[in-house]
This record gives C-alpha cells, sequence and structure tokens, in this order.
C-alpha cells in the first residue's frame, strides 16, 4: 500500500492554462521591514522600549564626557563644599544645584552615574565577547573535529558548569589579586574583571555551538566543500558558523544581562572596579553607607540605573529568543 | 543501573581530583606562604628550616598527595588572616550559612513550583501576566540590590526587622541554630526572601516554560481526546512529566543557594560561611579559600550524583541501558 | 437505525493570521451511520485531520469553528462548553492518532492509562476497571494481556503500541471512532493486522468510524465510503467501489490513476501536474481548475455544486461520466 507520489508537488504549470503572474520584487529595505523578526519587533511595544532604553543607555555612556557637567573622577574638579547636596535643592554653601545630588564627596550624582555606566558597559560587552569568542571556537572546534578533542573540552565544560559563575569569577579575582603587585591592582581590577566574568561564561555558547556543529557537520553543503577539499578551518568559519548565530545571539543577549549584573555583584562585593573607576556597583556600595543616614539619593540614582540597564537588555534577550524560535511561529 | 551509578561515582572523583589540583595549585602557586607565617623578621635559616618542614621542597606530586590527604581527613592548614585552623573556623561558621540556604532553598522551590504550574495552566490570565512581568525584574536585579531595599524598607523604615546579624542562637554543641529564639527567626526572614527570591524565580519560569512544553506534547493531545479531567491532565500526565527535567535543574540551583550566599551574606553580615570566602579573598587568605573551594566541590558533585540518579529512578525510559539521554 | 451517528453540515474552521484568514476546512457536509467506515482522503494540508480535530474540538487556537454544525446521533456539539466536551470525548467519541510512540506518557503505566479512561466515564469499581482493561487488551490482540498492564509504553512494538492506543480509545465504548493516519506511521506487515483489527472493531460494536488517511490503498481495503478532500473542500463523495472504479471528480479521478494498486495494469503511472494551491492563495471559482484538463470559463469563477448529503456526488460543473471511462 503506497503514498501517493510526491511528482505532483514540483510545481510544473500547465501552460496555457495560466498567465504568468506579475512578479514585482520588493525592495531591500521593504524585505526587511516585512521580515518575521522585524515584524515582531514592531508590534511588540516592550521590546521597542526596551531597545530604546538600552540604547539611550549605550550612547549615554560613550559620550559622557559631552553630556556630564564634570568629570567626577578628577580631583581638581571637585569642591567639598557641594558635599550631600539634594536632588534639585541649591547647596546651602556654594548655591549649585545639582538635579540628582552629590555624594560625600562633592560629586555630582548625574555625571557618576554617566561615568559609571560606562565601566559597567564596558565590562560587561567585554566580557560577554570574550565569553562569546572563546565559546564559540571551543564549540566549533569540539564539534567538529570530535574525538579526545571534543572530550576534553566538553568535560571541561561540564565540570565548569557544576559551580556558579560567580564563584569561578570570584575564584580567578582572587587568585590574580594574588599574583599581581600591590601598585598594579586598581589599573587591572578593569580587565581581570573581564577575564573574571568571561571565563565564567564561555561554557553555554560551546555546548551550543558544539550541538549545531554536529547538527550541521552531518549536511550536505559541509560534506560537499570537505569533497572540494576545503581546509577544516575555512569550513568551520565560512560555512558552519553562520547557520549557528541565531541561537548565539539570543544567549549572547541574555548573557550580557547576567555580566552586567555579575559585574555590579562583584563591585558591590569589593572585589571589582575599584571606587577610583567605579561601576554602577562600586557607586551602589559606596551608596549604602549613606543610606541609612539619610542621604538616599546617593544609592538610589545608581541603583535605578543598573536595574533599567539590566531589565532591558534582559527584556531584548526575551524577545529574541521568542521571535528566532522556528517552532512559536 | 548500578552500572550506571558507579561510572557516575568514578566522574566524580576525578572532577573532585581536578579540583583539588587546582585549589592546591592556588596554594603553591599564588603568594608566599612563607612570607604569611613568618612575617618580616625572618632569617635565610627560618625560611629553610621553615620549608622543610611544611614539606615545601618536595616535588608537586608529593605534596599534592599530602595536601589531599590532609583535606579528606579534614585538615586544611591554617589561615593567614586568623591564625587558627581553618577547620575550626568553617565549622563554626557552617550552621549559619547551612539554616539559611535551607530555608531560602523551600521557600525558593514551593513558591517557584506553585507559581510556575499556575502561570502554565492559565498562560493567558491576567495574573500570570502580572507574575511573569514581576518575574523578569526579579531575574534583573541584583540580588544585593534585593536585600539593600529589603533592609531598608523593613528594617530601616518599618523597623519590623532586624537589619544585620543573626540575632541570639542556641548553641547545641557542635551546632548553633537561630532556629529556637524569636530573634534568631526574624533575623532569618530577610535574608531568605534575598537569597531565595532569584531561584525562586528561575525555578518559576523553568517550571513554567518546561510544562507548556508538556502540554504541547502527542500524549497531553490524547489524553485530552479521550475526555480526562483537567485535573488529571495537568497534575496526573502533565506536571508528572514536567518534575523529570524541572529535577536536574533545581538540583543543580539548591547547589547554587551556597554560592549565592555569598552575596546575601555580605549585605546583611550574616556570620557564614560566603561572608568568611569574601573576606579570605579580599585579604587573599589562600588556605580560607582553597578550604571552601574543596568544600562546596564536595557538595555540588554529591548534589549533581543524587540528582542524576534520581532522575534514573523517575524516568522508566533510562533504567534499560541506563545511559543518560 | 434512521438517524446517522455523525452528521455534518456546512463544517467550515478559520484560522485568523496576520497574512490574513486561512480556511483549511471550506463548508463540508456528510454523515457517517451506524457500522459504516467513511474514509476521507486527500494530499497533504487538504483539510482531513482539520475536519477530525473540529469534530472531537481539539482545535488549536486561533483554529475554530466559524460556520457549520457538528451532529452526534442528532445533538449539536460544536457549540458545547469544555466540560461538556470532556464528556464527549472518549465516552461517545474515540480518537486515535497517527504516532502511537507519543500518543502514549511514557511515564504512566498501559493499565494506569486504561483504567483511568474507563474510570473516567464509566460508573465501576476500581477492579473492574482493570478487569475491562485486560478485557479491552484482549480485544485488540495483545497477547498474554493481564501481565502487560503494568508495561510502560515504551517496551511495546510499533504495533502493539498502535493496539494499546485503539484499546485505549475505545475503552469507554463510544459510537464514533476517529482514526487519523492510523496506520502511516506503521511498517507496511503491520499496516494490514492494525487495519483489519479496526475494520472487525467496528463491525462488532457497530460503531462509525471516519478514517482520515492519504493511502488509497487503505481506503480501498477498509472502507464503505469515501469523501474526497481537495485545498480543504469536498470535491467527491459515494460508495468505495464507485469513486475507486468510476470517478466523477477530475481531481478523484487522477488520484486514482496515479496509485499503483488501483491502475493495475498500466505502463505508466500518471501524475496530476502543477500542486494543490496553499491556503493563502487559493484561486478563484473551483480550487482544482488550474490543474484540471477539463476546466472551462464557467470553472474559473463558480466553485461547483454542493457535495454531501445531498444526491450530487462531486463537486464538478463536467463531471466524468461513466461512458468516457478516463485512462
Amino acid at each position: 500500500m503506497s503514498n501517493l507520489p510526491d511528482a505532483t508537488r514540483q510545481g510544473v504549470e500547465p501552460l496555457d492554462r495560466m498567465e504568468p503572474a506579475e512578479v514585482v520584487q520588493p525592495s531591500r529595505w521593504r524585505s526587511i521591514w516585512d521580515a518575521d523578526v522585524t515584524w515582531s519587533f514592531r508590534h511588540s511595544p516592550v521590546a521597542v522600549i526596551a531597545a530604546v532604553v538600552t540604547l539611550t543607555m549605550i550612547l549615554s555612556a560613550i559620550f559622557a564626557p559631552w553630556i556630564a557637567t564634570t568629570n567626577p573622577f578628577d580631583p581638581a574638579s571637585l569642591n567639598l563644599m557641594n558635599g550631600f547636596s539634594r536632588p534639585g535643592v541649591p547647596n546651602a554653601f556654594t548655591g549649585e544645584s545639582f538635579w540628582l545630588g552629590t555624594d560625600d564627596q562633592g560629586r555630582d550624582v548625574w555625571s557618576t552615574i554617566l561615568y559609571g555606566l560606562r565601566i559597567s558597559l564596558f565590562v560587561g560587552f567585554m566580557a560577554v565577547l570574550f565569553a562569546l569568542v572563546l565559546g564559540v571556537l571551543l564549540g566549533l572546534l569540539a564539534g567538529y573535529v570530535g574525538g579526545w578533542v571534543e572530550t576534553i573540552i566538553m568535560r571541561v565544560a561540564d565540570v565548569q558548569l557544576t559551580f556558579p559563575s560567580i564563584l569561578v569569577a570570584l575564584l580567578i579575582f582572587g587568585v590574580a589579586r594574588g599574583v599581581i603587585p600591590i601598585e598594579y591592582r586598581d589599573q587591572m581590577a578593569i580587565w581581570v574583571l573581564i577575564v573574571a566574568i568571561g571565563l565564567s561564561d564561555w561554557v553555554q555558547f560551546a555546548r551550543v555551538v558544539r550541538g549545531a556543529t554536529l547538527v550541521e557537520k552531518n549536511k550536505e553543503y559541509v560534506q560537499a566543500a570537505r569533497l572540494i577539499g576545503r581546509k577544516p578551518g575555512a569550513i568551520m568559519l565560512k560555512h558552519i558558523l553562520p547557520n549557528v548565530l541565531s541561537p548565539v545571539l539570543v544567549i549572547a543577549t541574555i548573557s550580557l544581562a547576567l555580566a552586567i549584573i555579575a559585574e555590579a555583584t562583584l563591585s558591590f562585593l569589593g572585589v571589582g572596579a575599584p571606587p577610583t573607576q567605579p561601576s554602577l556597583g562600586t557607586l551602589i556600595r559606596i551608596g549604602q553607607d549613606f543610606l541609612f543616614s539619610g542621604e538616599w539619593w546617593i544609592l538610589f540614582f545608581p541603583a535605578l540605573t543598573l536595574l533599567a540597564l539590566a531589565l532591558s537588555v534582559n527584556l531584548l534577550g526575551d524577545w529574541l529568543r521568542d521571535a528566532l524560535n522556528p517552532r512559536l511561529r | 543501573m548500578l552500572a550506571y551509578i558507579i561510572r557516575r561515582v568514578f566522574q566524580s572523583v576525578i572532577v573532585l581530583l581536578a579540583v583539588g589540583l587546582v585549589a592546591f595549585s592556588m596554594f603553591r602557586f599564588v603568594g608566599d606562604p612563607i612570607e604569611n607565617l613568618l612575617g618580616q623578621e625572618r632569617t635565610v635559616q627560618d625560611v629553610e628550616r621553615l620549608r622543610e618542614a611544611l614539606g615545601l621542597n618536595d616535588p608537586f606530586a608529593v605534596q599534592y598527595a599530602r595536601f589531599l590527604g590532609r583535606a579528606v581527613t579534614g585538615d586544611f592548614g591554617i589561615s593567614y588572616r586568623q591564625s587558627r585552623p581553618v577547620s575550626q573556623i568553617i565549622a563554626e561558621r557552617a550552621p549559619a550559612t547551612l539554616e539559611l540556604a535551607f530555608v531560602s532553598g523551600v521557600l525558593a522551590l514551593t513558591v517557584g513550583i506553585g507559581l510556575g504550574v499556575f502561570t502554565a495552566i492559565r498562560r493567558d490570565g491576567w495574573a500570570a501576566n502580572i507574575i511573569m512581568s514581576v518575574s523578569l525584574i526579579g531575574v534583573s536585579l541584583p540580588t544585593f540590590l534585593i536585600g539593600i531595599l529589603l533592609i531598608y524598607l523593613f528594617g530601616v523604615q518599618l523597623r519590623w526587622l532586624p537589619t544585620f546579624g543573626r540575632g541570639d542562637v542556641v548553641d547545641l554543641g557542635w551546632w548553633t541554630t537561630g532556629f529556637l529564639t524569636s530573634s534568631g527567626l526574624k533575623s532569618l526572614i530577610l535574608p531568605s526572601i534575598t537569597l531565595g527570591l532569584f531561584q525562586m524565580t528561575l525555578i518559576m519560569r523553568l517550571v513554567r516554560s518546561e510544562m507548556l512544553e508538556v502540554l504541547r506534547q502527542d500524549y497531553i493531545r490524547f489524553a485530552r481526546a479521550r475526555g480526562l479531567s483537567a485535573k488529571s491532565v495537568n497534575f496526573r500526565h502533565a506536571l508528572k512529566n514536567t518534575m523529570v527535567p524541572v529535577i536536574t535543574v533545581t538540583g543543580l540551583q539548591l547547589g547554587a543557594i551556597i554560592a549565592f550566599a555569598i552575596i546575601t551574606e555580605t549585605v546583611f553580615q550574616w556570620p557564614g560561611v560566603g561572608l568568611l570566602f569574601i573576606n579570605a579573598v579580599q585579604f587573599v587568605d589562600i588556605p580560607v579559600m582553597a578550604a571552601y573551594l574543596m568544600l562546596i566541590s564536595v557538595m555540588f558533585v554529591m548534589i549533581n550524583l543524587l540528582v542524576d540518579i534520581l532522575y534514573v529512578w523517575v524516568d522508566p525510559r533510562l533504567r534499560i541501558d541506563g545511559r543518560h539521554t | 437505525m434512521d438517524m446517522p451517528v455523525l452528521s455534518l453540515r456546512n463544517l467550515t474552521v478559520d484560522i485568523p493570521t496576520r497574512h490574513g484568514t486561512l480556511r483549511p476546512v471550506d463548508d463540508v457536509s456528510w454523515d457517517i451511520a451506524a457500522g459504516e467506515i467513511l474514509g476521507v482522503v486527500g494530499e497533504s494540508g487538504a483539510g482531513k485531520s482539520m475536519t477530525g480535530n473540529a469534530v472531537i474540538g481539539l482545535l488549536d487556537p486561533p483554529a475554530h469553528i466559524s460556520a457549520g454544525e457538528v451532529l452526534l446521533e442528532g445533538e449539536r456539539i460544536d457549540n458545547y462548553t469544555l466540560a461538556q466536551m470532556r464528556h464527549v470525548r472518549g465516552k461517545r467519541i474515540g480518537m486515535v492518532f497517527q504516532d502511537p510512540l507519543t500518543s502514549l506518557n511514557p511515564l504512566l503505566t498501559i493499565g494506569e492509562q486504561l483504567s483511568e479512561t474507563i474510570l473516567r466515564h464509566l460508573d465501576v469499581s476500581k477492579s473492574e476497571a482493570d478487569a475491562r482493561a485486560i478485557q479491552g487488551l484482549d480485544e485488540v490482540g495483545i497477547p498474554s494481556a493481564r501481565n502487560r498492564m503494568g508495561a510502560y509504553p515504551h517496551e511495546f512494538s510499533g504495533g502493539m503500541r498502535q493496539r494499546v492506543v485503539i484499546a485505549l480509545a475505545l475503552c469507554a465504548e463510544p459510537t464514533l471512532l476517529i482514526a487519523d493516519e492510523p496506520t502511516t506511521a506503521l511498517d507496511v506487515s503491520v499496516q494490514a493486522q492494525i487495519i483489519a483489527l479496526l475494520k472487525r472493531l467496528c463491525r462488532e460494536r457497530g460503531m462509525a468510524a471516519m478514517l482520515v488517511t492519504h493511502d488509497m490503498g487503505v481506503i480501498a481495503e477498509t472502507a464503505d465510503r469515501v469523501a474526497v478532500m481537495y485545498a480543504g473542500r469536498l470535491a467527491e463523495i459515494g460508495p468505495v467501489s464507485q469513486i475507486v472504479g468510476q470517478p466523477r471528480h477530475p481531481y478523484t479521478d487522477g488520484l486514482m490513476a496515479s496509485t499503483p494498486a488501483a491502475s493495475a495494469g498500466q505502463a505508466r503511472l500518471r501524475q496530476i501536474p502543477g500542486a494543490m494551491p496553499r491556503l493563502n492563495r487559493m484561486p478563484d471559482g473551483c480550487a482544482f481548475h488550474p490543474r484540471c484538463p477539463r476546466a472551462q470559463d464557467k470553472c474559473r469563477v463558480d466553485p461547483g455544486p454542493k457535495v454531501g448529503t445531498a444526491d450530487e456526488r462531486a463537486a464538478c460543473w463536467f463531471p466524468i461520466e461513466q461512458d468516457e471511462a478516463a485512462a
């Protein structure tokens, strides 16, 4: 009992039956505008707001030196008499007014937030980039080469995965601290942070990419490339990589939010960005002391900024994952 | 199934050995133990004598073995900072962390699973949407911020609950407990909510997404086609199948609570192992760091092992060949 | 019995999407009498499964019945509430799906799945439910049924699993069985056994059956009457001998000619050029006219006469008459 043959599916048109249809090729921009992903974006107010907020923050961070009223970490520009000004209220001594208030050293909170945002975003992006590159490369290698290379990489990944990333980051930081001489600690702090967070995060990229590579490896286009003698490196990068990028993108966005929070946490714990180059987390740590004595704004505004940033990136990641999920279409 | 268990135990041992290696390397290569123990006024002979006494001139493998041997008996050396045996310090502080972890774990599990099931079954209701939105904030709010906010609200403004510390504890010999005093219990509330909140939202979202996935399956469809009641479909069929992957992740999360305790203990000045660890990192107190690492690893590895065994026990499909899907 | 067990009257299912509203089932009407097996054939995407889902009320939102009625033993059930439908499903309508492996809950024994269904619909004790379950397994041909009650689905082979599924669908003794591609996922050797089983059960219980499939061979073996669906519409309906031997609708004719079993003795299988139109690109008039060798101007404009409960057998303005003897 056989099934009907599938030859009818090949679009063989009876020639004298139909007029050729008028086919209008949409312009490239139109195609992108009409694509499912863009449509989903346009129709999801949450995603749009999240994207706008994120973009605003990124731009503010980049242009901080121009937007901020002063550079709060340049000691020369500080006036201690400005300390503890309330938001929007002119200072009793100097008469200057700061719309978000000042901290104990007279630093304008608005400016500290902008510069703190810079550090937070910089560390976040770089850490994710590091994790991404490392994870994707190892994943491609593991998936494509297989054998003991794959086993080793995946075992290491598994072991690392049993530990929460914050612990891994703390350990790396602690070890670095012991190794780096005291004079350089503050300067190197940012880079140690990036490496620590990045190293604690590469595993999920590697896993996803390896899984996708295993699937792609058996497809015809890879076998064809092999047959004509292309080198493995070229195959991995030029052929397989573009096809595994979609889930990587989703993970990267969500990782960014996690990296930002991780950095804030480490800075808050005192093992992250130093007070000379504070991130939002450091600012919160500094502000905590003053919260209970009434100067709430020193903690409140950096905390609000951090929350808004993390939330927006998370929302974007969530939306991206749903939009790129083929099963939900 | 027995073969599977043996294999997993073997793997766990390998992992522990690897972690031990990392911990030991920290000892050997980071900082100088001699410097920490002898201080500034030391002579070359003192150094040499101490090196001999500590066995620092022996080959790497021998030192590693010795380190492991001592670790197994609970001897982790002397803390650089407190000049006391590390094992003693940890034993003193462990009950605080364990009690905190236990309470937050229970909280996270019950609320997380409950809300997860609810938002999966009533996925389009207004309550579900609100809960999901709030949960997103829960994931975006760093733990320390939650802690600070809670302290500010309930400790400073409302003055209902204590803002730091563990309250009065009762000494039960080798364990100190905060469960038996009212101040002890009150002190537990804010920290356990803080610690549990992240896990709670994670578990909730996981349960929800797993359950939604299960509800899409053919056997659910067939169950509905047989006219089974909603209760039966949702709980007897769907929930049971949801639990299998949830158990794995939840088990791992329980281990993570111990690590996240580091943050919560810092915010609340809770005298547990987490706060101890942070101080050790700041001070580069290697023995404490290494001990913490080893103990945490043992705990994680054991939890993972238990979860894997539980997984095989619950899902009958895996019992035949004992292989992990 | 005069009243048909199942009666579809102008049943229409719509799916609103952002590209417009799709209509996977368009104005379908037919009756199935007790003890009768109606085979519903068509290509993938012709709307056969949708129709079955609509009858038992398991359409996935946003698909919904937008027009028409479904009558079960004379009562309208398409407007039943969810609670009411739950008493219809299993008890009065049984449904079997395509893949027996995924149809069974892997974590429950088949005994548990059987008894829960029986207990749900019949007012019996637990031990009686178990006894009925064993009897049910016996009836579908599971050897040593009593011992298999505690077995899990993955411990059965494909054919056995489908028998268990059938037992589950029928354990509450429904009057109508909807079988959606029940043999497609099975080995050829097992297919015949399952088909024979279904036929026997229908005869013995006087159960009406709607057998949905794209396999003409199964239809020819099993069905009493056949409904041919094309692009969501009913193309032709009639007794199996006439549909297979003397098709009136050009599409049915093409189907028969392209099936090896039905066109035995021919040198080459004929193919129908083109493809079934997608739901969002339906042609005006008759859905089949772009591929039809007999199409005329009228076909481009007018969908075709109504088929189903009336005498008109084929939805075609120029059906093939007996004397034409196509191919």
